[in-house]
């Protein structure tokens, strides 16, 4: 395997894991959100929406300290591991998947919630019936976070070292080959991640096309 | 003496208030059992109000709403939920096809009843329309889909909210061929919201008058319309501006 090869592997592993994880969790927590009332949901909300414009390199201080052998989750030594890669890219796509699932959810008309729960849907079963009516937006808040992942660099070299052969992603390489003043291959590897972006964007565009023509 | 059937719903003292001006407020009502309940009224006398509490989709700030003669706070049991079915003024279509909307119901219960379905496609002609994108469908076609969509789990009570405002004779001539069906062959009973005097006299067993948040009067639909007693129903069934 080249090593160009294996740094758009791991790319795709690491942001991929990440945006899966942050999708399993943020999805179903905007929806909650978009749909309850409770006590303390505007703080909520407001931590959320914060989140959406956390800088990556804050995210990667945060998590590196928690990761470090002095921090509390310095026992599990995953620091400088595509783990903690995994781990410091879920925290930046969480809020921005949780923030437009939760707007996307919001702004259903509240008639449909009413004739969802008239047809006989259990609680659980009217939040994902209401997150398949907003799944275009929900789908822009997937899309959202993977495009804050994909490309992001703070954290991933903070959390990651671009190690070569172990942590070295697609913009961790732009940065050290543009330091090297390799700036044609720094060019080409920008490439790389731009048609890579490009086509993970283009089948989830395919995607919502399919949805928008079933929403009709 | 006939035994005496219990009341489908008992009503005692519900209030609740809707924004700045307006407050339902109904001291004291019993719905029976069987047939059709029509409740008649002018526009915001809280009769569309009254069904969705009827169908505990919404809590009261006071009161007490007794189903079957059992005391139901909200949020009612998911099991008694499923036994009503409602039909909305504006007809809400899910996203997809008109399958899945007729569908949907059986599927939140993971029930299917393939007769049923295709019984209702006949008698609402729907048969045509079946893979059609639901929310590309006329008026009368939407309104004719919400109420196979309510019918297709055999609910127990039927929830009609102004379900012919609008249509054509023919959709009309439809919809109400299905409620006295349903009422009368399935023993479904049918609680209908209408500005229709008329339909009320076709359809009704029983009904109601509203106004301004507050039940007026009720009673066996002969004696509502041959001996009115309030003067707001008097005038509401001549055809005057009440309320």
């Amino acid at each position: 395997m080249t090593p160009l090869t294996e740094i758009v592997l791991l790319t795709l592993k690491v942001s991929g894991i990440a945006l899966g994880l942050a999708t399993i969790v943020g999805v179903p927590l905007g929806a909650l959100l978009g749909l309850s009332q409770f006590r303390g949901r505007s703080f909520i909300v407001g931590l959320v929406y914060t989140g959406m414009g956390l800088p990556p390199v804050v995210v990667g201080l945060a998590v590196y300290m928690t990761l470090s052998r002095s921090g509390p989750l310095g026992d599990l030594s995953m620091l400088f591991t595509p783990a903690a890669m995994i781990a410091a890219q879920v925290v930046i796509a969480l809020p921005l998947i949780a923030g437009i699932s939760m707007a996307a959810v919001d702004g259903l008309d509240q008639a449909i919630r009413l004739q969802l729960r008239s047809l006989g849907t259990s609680p659980t079963q009217e939040l994902f019936s209401m997150l398949l009516e907003a799944r275009l937006g929900v789908l822009a808040g997937i899309v959202a976070g993977f495009g804050g992942i994909i490309s992001e660099v703070g954290a991933a070299i903070l959390v990651g070292g671009n190690i070569q052969g172990k942590t070295r992603i697609l913009s961790t390489a732009i940065v050290l080959e543009t330091r090297r003043g390799n700036f044609g291959l720094g060019l080409a590897l920008g490439g790389v991640l731009l048609s890579l972006a490009f086509v993970v964007n283009f089948l989830l565009m395919r995607l919502e096309a399919r949805w928008r023509w079933r929403r009709r | 003496m006939a035994p005496t059937i219990a009341p489908l719903y008992s009503l005692y003292g519900i209030r609740k208030r809707y924004g700045e001006g307006f407050r339902l407020d109904i001291e004291r009502l019993d719905i029976p059992r069987n047939g059709v309940f029509a409740i008649l009224g002018p526009n915001g006398a809280g009769k569309s109000s009254l069904l969705r509490i009827l169908h505990f989709l919404e809590p009261v700030e006071a009161g007490e709403l007794h189903f079957s003669e059992q005391r139901i706070d909200y949020p009612a049991p998911l099991k008694l939920r499923r036994r009503i079915a409602m039909v909305f003024q504006k007809p809400v279509m899910l996203s997809g096809s008109v399958r899945r909307n007729l569908t949907f119901g059986m599927r939140v219960r993971k029930q299917w009843h393939p007769e049923r379905f295709e019984s209702l496609l006949k008698e609402l002609d729907l048969g045509g329309l079946v893979n059609a994108p639901a929310r590309t469908l006329s008026g009368g076609e939407a309104q004719r889909v919400a109420l196979a969509r309510a019918l297709a789990t055999r609910p127990e009570i039927l929830l009609l909210d102004e379900p012919t405002a609008n249509l054509d004779p023919y959709n009309i001539r439809l919809i109400e061929h299905i409620i006295k069906r349903i009422t009368h062959q399935e023993g479904t009973s049918t609680i209908l919201v209408t500005h229709d005097v008329f339909q009320v006299r076709r359809l009704a067993d029983h009904a109601a008058f509203m106004v301004g948040g507050q039940l007026v009067e009720m009673g066996a639909v002969d004696d509502f319309f041959n001996n009115p007693k309030d003067p707001r129903t008097v005038a509401y069934l001549t055809g005057e501006l009440v309320g």
